[in-house]
C-alpha cells in the first residue's frame, strides 16, 4: 500500500478527546495516546465547546513527548503532521490545526488537513486483517450515520445516512432519558446486555424506522420518543429499564444491520467495514457477523479503542494522503479548519 | 507597515512575538534591542496570516527559528479562540525549534503601547464587561496598581487619585461610564490602542534575560473569564 517510508504524526481535537499518533508506512503504528475529557463535560450534561478548547491546549504537546518518547523517535524524525481539519467544533479543531501549523513550520515538513470522517472510513484498515478497496463502510457515531461506498482513497459515494439524529446521539439521548448519565450509549448497551443475560422475560417491541423505506436512509429520533412514551406507561424498575434498553438497541442494531446488507447487495460488494464509536456495541457487532456470514461477505472492525475518536486514523489517513499530494500542495504556512464539512461537499466523493 | 524602534536593554537577544487576542494579528521580531513589526486587521482571518507572517519577518531579518532565543506570546485577555491561535503557534514553534516562550499579558501590552505614565488598560470583553488592570510606569518597567480583572465599566477597581490616562476597546466602547467612574483622574484617553506584537516583544526581552522562559507545553492562555458554563447541578 505503501511506496515510500514516511512518519507521519497525527494530530485530533475535534470534539472531546484528544488524540495523537506515530503512524510509519513500512512499520506500521509506532505508538499513539489519547486523552477523554468526557469525564469533565459529564458534569454540563453535554460538550461544553469552549471547556473542550480549553483543555485540547493543555494536552496535546504532553500527549506528542508521550508518544515519540513510547516510540523511540525524535522529532527531527518526522516527515509530516496530520491533523483533523473538521468537520468539529471549530475552537478545538483550531488548537490542533495551529499547533500542527506551527511544528510543521519549525520543522520544515509538510502539514495535511485531514477530514475526520475519512479518517474513521479507513480505520479499520489499521487492523489485520485489513479490507482491501472496495468496501461498504458503515459509520455509526455520535455524530454521523451513513453507509458509503468506498472505491479508494477519496473515492466515496455516499448511499444513505440518517434524516434525523446519529445512532450514537440516540443512544446518548435515550441513556440520558433513562437516567444514564452522559454520554450513556455504552452504559445503555452495558444495561441491555446484561438484561438479556439475567433471563428476564419483560418485554417490549419498540419499532423499526424506516426498515422498509426502500432507501438507506436511517432515522432515529423518533426511536427515543418512542422510549419517553413507553416510561409513561410503565413502573420504571430496574427490570423495565433493563428491558427498555434492550428494545432500543435491538431495534437501532436491527435497522443498522438490514440497511448496512442492502447497501452491500445494491453494491455487489462483499465487504462491510464498520467505524466509528457505536462500532463498539457488542450485540451490532455480533449481529453484523451473523448476517454476513448467511449471505457470504466479510465485516471489519477497527480495534475497539480505534472505534470513537482517535490521533491513530488521523494519522494513518494523513500517510495516505501523503503519497497523492503534490509536494506543491503540501507547503503551506495557512492553515484552515472546517467546522462543517461534507465529505461529497469537498470533491473527497466521487 | 513596519516599523522600527530602539529599546535600550537585552540587547543581544533575538525574540519572535505574536499576537491574535483582538480582530488584529501582529507579529513582531526584537534584534539586539531593535524591534520590527507587521500589523494586519485579520477579522477571523489569523489562522491564514500568523504563519506566512512569521515567514516574511524571519525572511527580512534574515532569521530562522533556531537562531531566536525565544518566543512571546500574548496570553491574553481577548478573543478565546485568537488567545489559543497565538498560544498553539507559540507551543509549536517553540517546541519544534527547541525554545523557551515568554506569555505577555495584553493589558500590560496596551499600556505599552499607551507609553508610559500611569495606565488604564480596558479591553471590551463583551456582555457589557471589560478585562481592567492598571498600571505605572518605573524605571524598570511596569509597576501593576490594579490586577487584570473582568468587572463591568460602573464598577471598574478603583485607582489612587491622579493624572491616569485611559486606553483600549474598554474606553473606546465604554469612554463615559468609565470616566464618570474615575471622576477626574483619567486625565486623557488615546483611542484605537490595542495589544500589539511589537509591545509583547519589549516586554519579553527582560524577561528571557532574566532566564524566565518557560517549557512550550507549560505555555497557556490567561483568559481571565474562566466561568463560561453552567454545571448542571448548578441550573
Ligand atoms: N457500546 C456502545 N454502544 C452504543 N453506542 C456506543 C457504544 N460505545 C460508544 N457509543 C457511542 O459512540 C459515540 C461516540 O463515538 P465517536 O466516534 O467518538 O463519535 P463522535 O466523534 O461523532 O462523537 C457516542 O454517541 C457513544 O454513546
Amino acid at each position: 500500500m505503501f511506496s515510500h517510508p514516511l512518519l507521519v504524526l497525527g494530530i485530533e481535537t475535534s470534539c472531546d478527546e484528544t488524540g495523537v499518533a506515530l503512524y510509519d508506512t513500512h512499520r506500521g503504528l509506532l505508538s499513539h495516546a489519547l486523552y477523554s475529557q468526557s469525564e469533565m463535560h459529564s458534569e454540563y450534561g453535554g460538550v461544553v465547546p469552549e471547556l473542550a478548547s480549553r483543555d485540547h491546549i493543555r494536552r496535546v504537546l504532553p500527549l506528542i513527548r508521550q508518544i515519540l518518547s513510547a516510540a523511540g523517535v525524535d522529532l527531527a524524525d518526522l516527515d509530516a503532521i496530520a491533523y483533523t481539519q473538521g468537520p468539529g467544533l471549530a475552537g478545538a479543531l483550531l488548537v490542533g490545526a495551529s499547533i500542527s501549523a506551527a511544528l510543521g513550520f519549525a520543522l520544515n515538513i509538510p502539514v495535511l488537513g485531514i477530514h475526520h470522517l475519512e479518517g474513521h472510513l479507513l480505520s479499520p484498515l489499521l487492523s489485520k486483517p485489513a479490507p482491501a478497496f472496495p468496501f461498504v463502510a458503515l459509520l455509526v457515531s455520535g455524530g454521523h450515520t451513513q453507509l458509503m461506498e468506498v472505491n479508494g482513497l477519496g473515492l466515496y459515494t455516499l448511499l444513505g445516512e440518517t434524516v434525523d439524529d446519529a445512532a450514537g446521539e440516540a443512544f446518548d439521548k435515550t441513556a440520558k432519558l433513562l437516567g444514564l448519565g452522559y454520554p450513556g450509549g455504552p452504559a445503555l448497551s452495558k444495561l441491555a446486555d446484561e438484561f438479556v443475560h439475567s433471563g428476564h422475560s419483560k418485554y417490549f417491541e419498540l419499532p423499526r424506522p424506516m426498515l422498509h423505506s426502500g432507501d438507506l436512509n436511517f432515522s432515529f429520533s423518533g426511536l427515543k420518543t418512542a422510549v419517553l412514551t413507553l416510561m409513561h406507561k410503565h413502573e420504571m424498575t430496574p427490570d423495565t429499564r433493563g428491558a427498555m434498553a434492550f428494545a432500543f438497541q435491538e431495534a437501532v442494531v436491527d435497522v443498522l444491520a438490514e440497511k448496512s446488507l442492502a447497501a452491500l447487495a445494491k453494491t455487489g460488494l462483499t465487504q462491510l467495514v464498520v467505524a466509528g464509536g457505536v462500532g463498539a456495541n457488542r450485540q451490532l457487532r455480533n449481529t453484523l457477523c451473523r448476517k454476513a456470514e448467511q449471505i457470504g461477505a466479510t465485516v471489519f472492525f477497527p480495534e475497539f479503542e480505534f472505534c470513537t475518536d482517535n490521533g491513530a486514523m488521523i494519522a494513518f489517513a494523513g500517510a495516505m494522503r501523503m503519497q497523492e499530494t503534490s509536494d506543491q500542495d503540501k507547503r503551506t504556512d495557512v492553515f484552515t479548519i472546517n467546522a462543517r464539512w461534507d465529505l461529497e461537499m469537498q470533491g473527497l466523493c466521487t | 507597515m513596519a516599523t522600527v524602534e530602539s529599546h535600550s536593554s537585552d540587547s543581544f537577544l533575538k525574540i519572535l512575538a505574536l499576537d491574535t487576542s483582538t480582530e488584529y494579528c501582529s507579529v513582531a521580531l526584537f534584534l539586539n534591542g531593535e524591534v520590527i513589526s507587521h500589523e494586519i486587521l485579520a477579522g477571523q482571518r489569523h489562522s491564514e496570516l500568523i504563519l506566512p507572517m512569521v515567514r516574511q519577518a524571519l525572511g527580512e531579518a534574515g532569521l530562522t527559528l533556531t537562531q531566536l532565543d525565544g518566543i512571546a506570546f500574548g496570553v491574553g485577555p481577548g478573543s478565546f479562540t485568537g488567545l489559543r491561535i497565538a498560544c498553539g503557534i507559540a507551543q509549536g514553534l517553540a517546541f519544534g525549534a527547541d525554545l523557551p516562550v515568554v506569555g505577555i499579558c495584553t493589558l500590560e501590552a496596551l499600556a505599552q503601547e499607551g507609553g508610559g505614565g500611569r495606565i488604564i488598560a480596558a479591553l471590551d470583553a463583551r456582555m457589557s464587561q471589560i478585562y481592567h488592570a492598571a498600571y505605572e510606569k518605573e524605571a524598570h518597567g511596569w509597576q501593576l496598581i490594579a490586577e487584570p480583572a473582568l468587572c463591568s465599566p460602573e464598577d471598574a477597581p478603583l485607582v489612587p487619585n491622579g493624572n491616569w490616562t485611559g486606553c483600549g476597546s474598554g474606553f473606546d466602547k465604554y469612554d463615559q461610564a468609565l470616566r464618570a467612574r474615575y471622576g477626574g483622574s483619567v486625565k486623557r484617553t488615546i483611542s484605537g490602542l490595542r495589544p500589539h506584537a511589537r509591545s509583547i516583544a519589549q516586554l519579553a526581552a527582560p524577561r528571557f534575560a532574566m532566564g524566565g522562559g518557560i517549557d512550550p507545553a507549560d505555555a497557556m492562555p490567561c483568559y481571565i473569564r474562566n466561568k463560561v458554563a453552567l454545571k448542571e447541578k448548578e441550573r
